[in-house]
């Protein structure tokens, strides 16, 4: 799982009013690179939530990003390449998602979350 | 045609080798990867766009490749591990801007609200129709499916979903559930005349109404099949008739100018049943003349 799915996943269990963000439990993580397309982190930064990134990616031992993002940051290249790697090139691969109000774990296996929920969660 | 819709639920048929069956398969291959490729041009996203798009029931990761060349990431859902399992191996194998998560979407994306661009999914919400758990009500699943599935968008992106209906009361069923939590937009059909071609696309925009594509048919024009509704001239309103109906009787013959058993009347019908592939016997002098009377 990278961080970039991590800020949009949240828990919908039945009853849970608030399940962002989620916590993110690391047993292994890797780093996998990928081709970086500027276009894209510039066009995505507004979708996601910052404070949320920062300390995920802090937890995975991404340190370095800014507490805010401004259109000139944007521009310049070291910055953009610490996003790509925080937000596409972390992998977890095994761990787990807790929901923040009722604790509900999901676990994370070969890097893909187990989301699935029970029939009496839905 | 074979549905594996009546054979078991997908979590189960989708298995490890049906998985592995699927994912070596050329002819598979080639033709998600041309079902995705109509998805995303009927997407309609602007050029040179990067945007996030969300791909339901994306399998092998087979429509996230088509994605990608298209220059967007992606994320996908899916209820069978084992083809997320090829899917997220590719993923890392080709450096990908993909990921995955394992879910069911009748039980909902779970997904933030508005960050996709768009989304699109390759035969796969036709499962929702089917029932293979006594709890599973297929109207509650569709509606818990499109509910998140209006949230996650971005207000005015797009919906494509290609599926395969069984029968057009399931189309039906699908499409209103889709209406019902808001999504404008309706069915595109490519290739309406053909067996194997035909394919159904369920366009969806949340949030503005915009202008319904139109179905491929093979011979370069392009009809559209059905709307939702007849647009008029002002795009936001939709026409009504004002015309009454009058008495059950009289709108019996098409063109009311021409007289029933007149000469014009019997060439246009035999005109009709020739377009049906009717026998018909051939037009001469005597094509629709009286007989003389007797004496």
């Amino acid at each position: 799982m990278k961080l970039l799915t991590h800020n949009m996943l949240k828990c919908n269990v039945k009853g849970v009013n608030n399940g962002y963000p989620l916590k993110i439990e690391v047993t292994t993580k890797e780093i996998r690179e990928t081709e970086m397309n500027p276009a894209f982190l510039q066009g995505i930064v507004e979708k996601l939530e910052w404070p949320v990134f920062r300390a995920a990616a802090a937890q995975l031992g991404e340190e370095g990003l800014p507490e805010a993002v401004t259109p000139e940051l944007l521009e310049q290249e070291d910055f953009l390449k610490k996003f790509h790697r925080a937000l596409l090139e972390v992998v977890v691969v095994e761990g787990a998602l807790i929901c923040p109000e009722s604790g509900r774990k999901f676990t994370i296996t070969n890097g893909i979350p187990n989301m699935l929920l029970n029939e009496d969660e839905v | 045609m074979s549905r594996p819709e009546h054979v078991s639920p997908p979590e189960l048929f989708y298995n490890e080798r049906e998985a592995s069956k699927y994912a070596r398969s050329t002819r598979m291959m080639q033709i998600q990867s041309q079902i995705s490729e109509r998805a995303l041009e009927l997407l309609n996203l602007p050029d040179n766009t990067h945007g996030l798009l969300l791909d339901v029931g994306c399998g092998t990761g087979m429509s996230g490749s088509v994605i990608e060349e298209n220059g967007h990431a992606w994320i996908g859902v899916d209820i069978s591990k084992d083809m997320l399992d090829i899917a997220a191996t590719n993923i890392k194998d080709e450096g990908s801007d993909g990921d995955v998560v394992h879910r069911d979407m009748g039980t909902g994306l779970g997904f933030r609200g508005g960050v996709f661009d768009g989304a699109i999914s390759i035969s796969a919400v036709q499962w929702l129709c089917y029932s293979s758990h006594k709890e599973h009500v297929p109207k509650l699943r569709l509606k818990r499916f499109f509910q998140e599935l209006y949230g996650a968008l971005r207000r005015g992106a797009r919906a494509v979903l290609q599926l395969y209906p069984e029968t057009p009361q399931q189309m039906e069923l699908i499409t209103s559930a889709a209406m019902a939590v808001g999504f404008t937009g309706g069915v595109v059909v490519d290739y309406p005349n053909s067996a194997k071609a035909k394919k159904f696309y369920l366009v969806l925009s949340a949030g503005q109404p915009t202008q319904l594509p139109r179905g491929k048919d093979g011979a370069g024009e392009e009809r559209p099949l059905f709307h939702p509704g007849r647009r008029s001239a002002n795009a936001d309103t939709v026409d009504y008739e004002s015309e009454r109906r009058g008495f059950r009787g009289k709108k019996r013959s098409r063109n009311e100018d021409v007289n029933i058993k007149s000469r014009e009347w019997v060439m246009n019908k035999k005109d009709r049943q020739r377009r049906q592939g009717k026998e018909v016997a051939r037009d001469s002098k005597y094509s629709g003349r009286r007989r003389k009377g007797k004496f």
